[in-house]
């Protein structure tokens, strides 16, 4: 099952002791590292990043422009141990506006949202670090000394809806490049002395609609982090608290109740497919935070096109058993035909695993 | 002996998998077909209402899935023995080429060996495949992607003139859709060859299924958007689908037994004629319900119908078939009630029926079983509901019955 992952390292060992990346760097001056102004582009998708002007980098410094925020979510998607720095930037004096419909912000016209997924370095060439915290922007700058920069996407929101582009960072970190048909990049996730090969991939545009599109018959492009349940704050938004909106856990906060917990790793990582009117609404498992448990949530419910994700076991969930349960075998699974989520990973998520092993594991109930 | 369909063949001596075609020996892919296939997806991305994206003969390889978004588009080969898409170097991507687009077309092509699905095309309209292959070219594994050819909450759906070979689910599945015409196409060494799942109005006809585990399913599963109905499959050649069952357990066709011509479960008005269905080593026709396949945890909310109604089946040709049925359950039943050199009736009925339903103790007319097709074609009831306990046949009276024809289904693309 793992022989590409093995197959790809072995290809990029084969390059021997890469004389490209050992050669003496030639001292070039380094720009100083102003922030940039951003420039929205109503039509046209400028192969490069900076041409937005919301991130610019000298490889030494990521700066964001004045004018954009960063926001966190209190739950966010598994992405192959990458970190996130993830951006707004409002046109100027306007507003969101949120909808009940969908947990729904409203962005205007005008809006450029930003995700960055970087890593912190490791030893070799391809290491990248598993770790629990990143360096985060220090007075709108990241230094970069320590990070590997991989790519950065966009939702622009444009007059006709959002559009969704992928920017893939060059090995100078300077520079991030469009790139509509994605990439594959090789990396090996260290952590201590345990070194994992994989295959990080960048989504192409169809992919990014794959997830954003999360109603699949008006394949509407939105933004999925931004929604009140998801966001830690609304400070920056100029949004005040929905009365008795939902709203999810951090589903690392310990003392949160483990069904919380649970609820709002599965809704991140699944929902945006997984919901009664998404690309995966022709499994009938729904994981929105608004499904009751029962079989629209996979308890006890068989499957109807899971191939070999099965892994020969027979329900979603067996309350009470987690290694019965069809729902960890596909996290734990890095083959793309048995893999869940599909897309955004190549590497299985152990914390999650456990979440939702833990989670099954004490539920009450059984399969006939 | 509490299952009808059971996919397990512990004992059994079934006919080992062969392979499907003499190994498929491509030529490296020349400098022009590696730069074609590192553009497909950027032509893909970046195709017009209108356009047709051609693929000359040749032998391209892909790393991660393709997938196309835009409407009115064809995907056009050289021919099905020509132009082949390889996705055996897969890493990343659950289909090899996934479609989420109306007014499709994909044509005189091959796609081989993908990790998941060869081909998926989910939520479109006036969906078009013809001449198109699909194959794990290893032969029958259960490692193999689930579904070759897969439209899925579609309407208006052409399949035609293709091959599928080798899936570990269905090697042609249509599911949760509208309105289905497959027809003159070759289904093998797939667990089902072809299936129609909750899905309504659907015609399968002039096709060829053999080696599979199932030759032609006619399914529903509950907990869908859409419960099916209506499908008529004739005129088809269903023969020798003795193959042993690899698909996933927990999977629905996991318990489809090898040896199975046409299987229907829960599905409600069929209509099976003209067939010509042959040696099928369980049962040439099994009508049953989702009781049978391990099924029993259904949500009563959900209203789903687990009973087969409405099923007519007449004009069609068997010969041979319920000699060696697979698992211990079956081939004990056959033994106890045949001899062992005997052979189960050519349909198998597992027995459920919703008495609630009945009219004076017997099915309300157009909900019934009904068959007419001479005096030798008989039914083994199979007495589920009772623990299938008392497996006996049919009284062939009860059955002699007729049932309003189905009409066609009309698609005009």
């Amino acid at each position: 099952m793992r022989s590409w992952i093995l197959t790809g390292f072995l290809a990029f060992a084969a390059c021997g002791p890469t004389a490209s990346n050992t050669k003496t760097l030639e001292k070039v001056p380094v720009k100083p590292i102003t922030a940039p102004s951003p420039v929205f582009h109503a039509d046209n998708n400028p192969d490069t990043l900076s041409d937005w002007g919301i991130l610019a980098s000298n490889g030494q410094f990521l700066a964001l422009a004045n004018d954009s925020f960063v926001y966190e979510l209190n739950s966010a998607l598994f992405s192959d141990y990458a970190h996130k720095l993830r951006t707004i930037h409002l046109p100027d004096g306007q507003r969101v506006q949120w909808h009940d419909d969908n947990d729904r912000i409203e962005f205007p016209t005008g809006t450029i949202i930003t995700k960055t997924f970087y890593y912190e370095k490791g030893g070799r060439e391809a290491d990248v670090l598993k770790t629990d915290t990143a360096p985060q922007l220090n007075d709108h700058k990241l230094a970069l000394a320590n990070i590997r920069l991989i790519e950065t996407r966009l939702l622009v929101r444009r007059t006709a809806g959002w559009e969704a582009l992928p920017y893939v960072w060059n090995d100078a970190q300077t520079e991030a490049r469009l790139m509509r048909t994605g990439d594959v990049k090789r990396l090996s996730l260290v952590s201590g002395s345990n070194r994992q090969d994989f295959a990080y991939i960048v989504p192409n545009t169809n992919q990014c609609a794959g997830c954003h599109a999360t109603n699949n018959t008006t394949r509407v492009i939105e933004p999925i982090g931004p929604k009140f349940r998801h966001l830690q704050s609304l400070s920056h938004f100029k949004l005040t608290e929905p009365i008795n909106a939902y709203r999810n856990v951090n589903w690392q906060d310990e003392t949160a109740p483990l069904g919380a917990r649970a609820r709002a790793y599965l809704d991140i990582n699944c929902s945006h497919c997984h919901n009664q009117v998404g690309p995966a609404d022709t499994s009938g498992l729904h994981l929105e935070p608004t499904t009751a448990l029962g079989p629209h949530l996979g308890v006890c419910k068989t499957p109807i096109a899971a191939g070999t994700g099965t892994g020969n076991r027979k329900h979603g969930i067996v309350p009470g058993d987690s290694e019965a349960s069809i729902f960890t075998y596909r996290m734990e699974s890095t083959n793309p035909a048995e893999m869940m989520p599909e897309l955004g990973r190549s590497l299985a998520h152990d914390e999650g695993v456990e979440l939702i092993k833990a989670w099954i594991n004490n539920l009450g109930g059984h399969c006939n | 002996m509490h299952k009808i369909l059971t996919g397990t063949v512990a004992l059994l001596a079934i006919t080992a998998c062969s392979k499907t075609t003499p190994e498929n020996i491509h030529p490296e892919p020349t400098a022009d077909m590696a730069a074609f296939a590192a553009s497909l997806q950027e032509k893909l991305l970046d195709a017009k209402t209108g356009d047709v994206i051609d693929i000359p003969a040749g032998f391209y390889e892909f790393e991660r899935s393709l997938s196309l978004t835009v409407d009115g588009v064809t995907i056009r080969g050289a021919g099905m023995d020509e132009t082949t898409l390889s996705f055996k170097n897969q890493i990343a991507g659950a289909e090899g080429l996934l479609v989420t687009a109306s007014d499709f077309t994909l044509e005189n092509i091959a796609l081989e060996d993908s990790k998941g699905d060869a081909l998926k095309v989910n939520e479109g309209k006036n969906i078009t495949i013809r001449g198109v292959r699909t194959e794990w070219t290893g032969g029958p594994k259960t490692a193999n992607g689930a579904y070759g050819i897969y439209p899925v909450q579609c309407e208006n759906v052409v399949i035609e003139n293709s091959v599928a070979i080798a899936a570990s689910d269905a090697g042609i599945y249509v599911g949760q859709s509208r309105n289905i015409i497959i027809r003159n196409n070759r289904a093998e060494y797939n667990v089902a060859g072809i299936e129609v799942e909750n899905s309504v109005g659907a015609d399968v006809y002039g096709n060829i299924a053999t080696n599979n585990t199932g030759g032609i399913l006619v399914f529903n599963m509950p907990h869908l958007p859409q419960e099916g109905h209506s499908t008529r499959v004739y005129d088809n050649q269903i023969f020798e689908n003795n193959t042993k069952n690899f698909g996933h357990e927990g999977t629905p066709v996991a318990s489809v037994p090898a040896g199975s011509g046409i299987v229907i479960n829960s599905n409600d008005k069929v209509e099976i004629f003209g067939n010509s269905i042959r040696k099928n080593k369980t049962a040439n026709i099994i009508i049953s319900s989702v009781y049978s396949t391990g099924y029993n945890d259904l949500d009563k909310a959900d209203n789903f119908d687990p009973y087969p109604e409405g099923i007519y089946i007449y004009d069609n040709t068997f010969e041979g078939g319920g000699n060696s049925p697979d698992g211990m359950d079956l081939k004990a039943l056959k033994t106890l009630k045949f001899g062992p050199t005997g052979a189960l009736p050519d349909i198998l009925w597992d027995g459920y029926a919703d008495k609630t339903k009945y009219v004076d103790g017997n099915p309300a007319p157009n909900d019934r079983i009904c068959i007419q097709n001479g005096a030798d074609v008989k039914m083994l009831n199979a007495d589920g509901p009772n623990g299938f306990k008392n497996p006996d046949m049919a009284d062939m009276n009860m059955h002699d019955c007729a049932l309003p024809k189905l009409s066609a289904t009309k698609i005009d693309l």
